[in-house]
């Protein structure tokens, strides 16, 4: 690329846990109840209340880090957080400060389309706290009262921060689909954006060549990102606009105060946001109401052991054993866990691990889509599928009816034997065929004659043809012998 | 000393303002001169009711309290249904809990879903919790009859009492003088025979030093030997719930109903807890009694040290031997419970915030002194002092905060968050963190070589009221004898030792290892069954 | 550390306390002193020990991951100062 710039990303992403009660408290994390309907003492900060720390949610956090190949420590504590603002009713946020339950990890990440190499993206840490409430702004910001709602309040959330570590938009993205694609195979979060239960921030600045050798501009926050696409606009805008603020005003990093710009999605544009006062003083301390953690390495050795196989390992286990392509592999893993099962299963059983990464991808992907199901709501098994491979290798299904006879099997719920029998399909023998051709070319000489005039593709006609009278034949076949027929003439 | 004065001399001098005459009045009075055992005695044998025995204290609180302000709010009504439903259910035979029918007093920083609970405070004047904290929901379970709310420091910040938003309280033994605090209508209440048994929070010395300064027993347990659960927090690392009483059997009983394992505090001790009240009598051999060189310092009033030098030797009348011990650090003990319970205090108080609970100021007169301010600065072309104008929002909260909190809190808010606050932290907070180390490091050493400690409560006997007022820094001194038990984690007890030549209670302390609660609860069984001081009481003729 | 005036202002905003001049004075004198007392810590050798956040240090305190009950809405804004029985209302979050 010819850019005078580079840009410099980290991102900053917050993970609803999937569990089903808060993390300090017994209330529902069902998202969608009607405002202010789950929440008690606790989640409402009211006096003399205390927090006790949700132990799944804490599991939850540990097997993500672990997967994150971070560091766990032997120790960690629950600090508070001190800030004032209406949708955090304790007057702190619970989280961690200086012992964060792990920090140092990686996620590789790849491109399919090959805009880049693939690479290690460093992860700073990660932590477990607790997610504040909603403010409902009245639509004439300013003017009328806010209203609060706590439900979300005491929401486990587990920030994930990565280094600076990335350079475009597009590394963004596939640092967010390879993470995403990560806690669901983990099942530690269902990471909805839409319900919240997986946000965004990201920091970006650029890096510059000058005749006063390598400068980098201000490092801008950027919030209010609500999907993956918009975080790749978000990020293209901005460095565009950083560049053009630099050519402006030639403002290098630590020469104003970090910036935060929200994104506006309709408009296309990050727009400016008021600075909190004194923002930076946080007055962190350790939360003397919660114990602290210690993991010992036997427990981080246990939980390393019992997680599944991760989509990176799974991607390359899908190229080396099963000769896929990066491509096919990348669908494949991105539609999660079952449909990789899925597909190992009929390769296994079917001994054709290309053909049946066609059928899965294509076919099988396509049916679920058009019909919004999960692969465990379809009704032809692994083996079924597996099957209909095979007997279109043996010959048994001609190749055309296959997608006919898998319909049959989906919609009856039938195996292929009986899909072949109800769909009539014989085999059709060698004089049969030469007998129906025969006919076809005594019934259209004009073709007859194309052909032998070098116009071979006009054939084409008598396959249809053919398969109206027969529907077994196999195109193919009557293609090859009318040509030989014809010309024979 | 021991035991000299007869029964019928104190007796004779007992609860003022009653017409002995009237022999109504004198029957239920007597049932205000019983410990609360033996009052659970009466009950079980059926020699008076629960609804009596409620009566009678309710009475005295009428006839007493509107000199002392020892109680926030009385709800005799309730008090008397609740004693009526025990007394239905002893007549059934049913099995009732361990302290059916006793009133109990309860400080009003104890959440009670059946009435407000304020702190004292302004702040929470009409609060009215919809949960029972732990400690209340014991009490109920055990059948108790919660009789009223004590008064206190505002958010139990003080030890006078003095910081209450709402009333002072008044020390029974001179009217003159403060109860103590940040207990001190727990205190008072006990010491003015207006409840048997009572609870009060202990975050520096909140329990012990007003059972010091007026004649009573007072108990503050091991952290997280009683749940805080329900507590609203001064200084969660520090605070601890514990019985105030006439006896140390009286503090057995209640301490062991209220304390215990309580899934709801992450911070309470997965211990059992010894039935205390079994065990009491019995006394300790080969006791070793620490004395701390440290203690008896510049300072200390001669009578106090006299006081608490006869104690010890009552002591060793009594086989015990005793061990000068250093605790070499408890000189920055003082210092450091004021780094680490303002800090704490600063966060815990910002829940006050006026949005979800608590005062809120008015909104059209905040808003109208808001926009004056704009116009003046607008004027003066002062565009400095626009930029930095409180929102709405923001001018909401801080005017809410001052006109909701008393001088004393926002003082120690104000520490609190400076200690707290970038550049501070590392040089104050975390150094008393370190310290606070220290402190504990130096008492598991003592405890090596002895088994309890013997100290003064505290420097002086009760001050004058108003005393202290402008001199917040030497109000902070007066907690010197027990903010180190706090600190370190360590239960300690305060008990009548003596009084002084102008008849002021004086109290001795004693503390004990992490969960010596049985050690301590023994060993000050054991002074009182061989002195006598815990039999006076205050009158009124003074 | 010397304890200013300026410090106390700063410190009032972080706490969102408004403090009147008197208060700002007053204030500033008592804290001034308070903390020139806790300067004592300065003189205590602290190095290598471990801080102290908790009285009893317990570790890995958990409760089961467990739906219980919630507070009906009505009883959750009872202590609002003001409420639109849907939830708590406060002057404009965003806005001047
Ligand atoms: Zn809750």
């Amino acid at each position: 690329m010819d850019s005078p710039y580079t840009t410099v990303i980290g991102l900053e992403v917050h993970v609803q846990l999937a569990t089903n009660s808060k993390l300090f408290c017994g209330c529902s994390t069902q998202f969608g109840a009607e405002p202010n309907t789950q929440t008690c003492p606790v989640c409402i900060g009211l006096p003399g209340s205390l927090p006790v720390m949700n132990r799944l949610a804490y599991e939850l956090s540990l097997k993500t880090a672990v997967a994150l190949n971070c560091e766990i420590p032997e120790f960690t504590k629950w600090d508070r957080k001190q800030y004032f603002y209406p949708d955090l009713p304790k007057g702190y946020q619970i989280s961690q400060f200086d012992l964060p339950m792990s920090s140092g990890g990686f996620l590789e990440i790849h491109d399919t389309k090959d805009q880049f190499e693939p690479k290690r993206i460093r992860i700073t840490r990660a932590h477990l706290e607790e997610d504040a409430g909603k403010s409902v702004h009245d639509e004439v910001a300013g003017k009328a009262d806010s209203e609060i709602d706590l439900n979300r309040t005491g929401t486990p959330l587990l920030e994930i921060v990565s280094e600076p570590d990335m350079r475009s938009s597009a590394e963004a993205r596939a640092f967010l689909d390879e993470l995403k694609l990560l806690l669901l195979y983990i099942g530690v979060s269902d990471c909805n954006m839409q319900e919240g239960s997986l946000r965004v921030d990201a920091n970006v600045n650029l890096h510059l060549e000058t005749d006063e050798g390598k400068i980098a501009t201000p490092i801008v926050e950027i919030k209010n990102m609500n999907s993956f696409r918009a975080v790749e606009r978000a990020l293209d805008y901005e460095a565009a606009r950083q560049y053009r603020v630099w050519q402006e005003t030639g403002q290098k990093i630590g020469e104003s105060p970090k910036q935060t710009r929200g994104w506006d999605d309709a408009e296309g544009i990050t727009l400016g946001q008021r600075s909190k006062e004194e923002s930076s003083d946080y007055r962190y301390f350790p939360d003397p109401d919660l114990a602290p953690v210690t993991a010992s390495p036997e427990r981080v050795h246990e939980v390393k052991a019992g997680l599944c196989e991760l989509p990176a390992s799974l991607r390359s286990r899908l190229l080396s054993e099963h000769g896929l392509s990066l491509y096919d592999a990348d669908v494949l893993v991105n539609q999660g866990r079952a449909v990789v099962d899925y597909f190992l299963e009929v390769a296994k059983q079917s001994g054709d691990s290309k053909s049946a990464c066609n059928w899965v991808t294509q076919e099988i992907l396509r049916i679920l889509k058009d019909r919004e199901i999960s692969i465990g709501d379809f009704s032809v098994s692994a083996t079924h599928l597996a099957d209909l491979l095979l007997a279109v290798k043996e010959e048994k299904l001609p190749k055309s009816r296959a997608k006919d006879a898998l319909e049959l099997m989906d919609a009856k719920n039938i195996e292929v034997a009986e899909a072949i029998e109800q769909l009539g399909i014989e085999q059709v023998d060698e004089s049969a065929l030469m007998t129906l051709c025969q006919e076809l070319l005594d019934a259209n000489p004009k073709i007859v004659a194309d052909v032998q005039a070098g116009k071979q593709q006009a054939v084409g006609a008598l396959i249809g043809q053919a398969k109206k009278k027969n529907p077994n034949v196999d195109p193919g076949q009557v293609r090859k012998i009318c040509l030989e027929l014809a010309q024979k003439d | 000393m021991l035991r000299a004065a007869t029964d019928e001399v104190i007796w004779c001098r007992l609860f003022w303002g009653v017409d002995r005459h009237n022999s109504d009045r004198y029957f239920s009075m007597s049932l205000l001169e019983h410990s609360a055992c033996e009052l659970l005695q009466l009950l079980e044998e059926g020699k008076t009711s629960s609804v009596e025995l409620a009566q009678a204290y309710l009475d005295a609180i009428e006839a007493r309290d509107s000199q002392i302000g020892s109680f926030l709010r009385v709800d005799a009504e309730a008090a008397i249904r609740r004693a009526e439903q025990i007394d239905r259910r002893r007549g059934k035979g049913e099995q009732l809990g361990k302290l059916a029918g006793l009133p109990v007093a309860v400080k009003d920083v104890l959440c009670d879903r059946e009435t407000k609970t304020t702190c004292a405070s302004r702040m929470l004047e009409s609060f009215r919790p919809p949960y029972d904290s732990t400690v209340v929901a014991k009490l109920k379970a055990a059948d108790a009859v919660l009789i009223g709310r004590t008064n206190m420091d505002e958010f139990a910040m003080g030890g006078s009492t003095e910081n209450s938003a709402f009333q002072v309280t008044r020390n029974p033994w001179d009217l003159e003088r403060t109860p103590g605090g940040s207990s001190g209508g727990a205190a008072a209440c006990v010491a003015g025979g207006m409840a048997p048994l009572s609870i009060g929070t202990d975050t520096g010395g909140s329990i012990r030093q007003p059972a010091g300064l007026c004649g009573v027993v007072g108990m503050k347990p091991t952290y997280g030997r009683v749940s805080r659960f329900g507590l609203i927090a001064f200084a969660s690392s520090l605070d601890q719930v514990g019985p105030l009483a006439r006896s140390t059997q009286d503090a057995a009983l209640l301490l062991e109903t209220i304390a215990g394992h309580d899934p709801q505090d992450a911070t309470s001790l997965d211990v059992a807890v010894p039935k205390y009240s079994a065990t009491i009598k019995q006394p300790l051999k080969n006791l070793r009694i620490g004395i701390v060189r440290e203690h008896f310092a510049e300072g200390l009033d001669a009578e106090v040290e006299t006081a608490v030098r006869d104690a010890i030797k009552v002591y060793e009348s009594l086989g015990a031997t005793v061990k000068e011990i250093s605790l070499p650090h408890s000189k920055y003990a003082v210092a450091t419970y004021y780094v680490i319970a303002p800090s704490e205090a600063s966060s815990n108080l910002a829940r006050y915030d006026s949005v979800h609970y608590g005062y809120r100021t008015d909104r059209a007169a905040m808003l109208k002194e808001l926009e004056e301010e704009r116009k003046e600065l607008e004027t003066a072309g002062d565009q400095a002092g626009l930029n930095s104008l409180d929102s709405p929002l923001v001018r909401m909260y801080r005017q809410s905060r001052a006109e909701g909190f008393g001088p004393e809190v926002k003082r120690r808010i104000m520490l609190g968050a400076y200690t707290l606050s970038a550049g501070y932290y590392d040089a104050y907070y975390l150094k008393a963190l370190k310290v606070r180390r220290l402190i504990r490091q130096d008492f598991d050493a003592a405890f090596e070589e002895v088994d309890l400690i013997a100290s003064p409560v505290t420097a002086q006997p009760a001050f004058k009221l108003g005393a202290m007022a402008d001199d917040p820094l030497s109000m902070y001194l007066v907690d010197l004898y027990t903010v180190s038990a706090n600190l370190a984690g360590l239960p300690g007890i305060s008990l009548p030792c003596g009084f002084s030549s102008g008849g002021l209670p004086i109290g001795l302390q004693l503390q004990a290892p992490p969960l010596g609660e049985e050690t301590l609860l023994r060993g000050a069984y054991m002074f009182e069954q061989a002195t006598d001081w815990c039999r006076r009481r205050p009158s009124l003729e003074r | 550390m010397a304890l200013t005036r300026k410090d106390v202002e700063k410190v009032s905003l972080l706490a969102r306390l408004r403090l009147s001049e008197a208060e700002l004075e007053t204030l500033s004198s008592e804290l001034a002193q308070i903390i020139s007392y806790i300067d004592l810590l300065g003189e205590v050798d602290t190095e290598g020990v471990e801080p102290m956040a908790h009285a009893v240090e317990v570790s890995n305190v958990f409760a089961t991951d467990e739906v219980k009950p919630s507070l009906d809405r009505e009883q959750a804004l009872a202590n609002a100062p003001s409420s639109n029985g849907r939830g708590y209302l406060v002057p404009p979050v965003l806005g001047s």
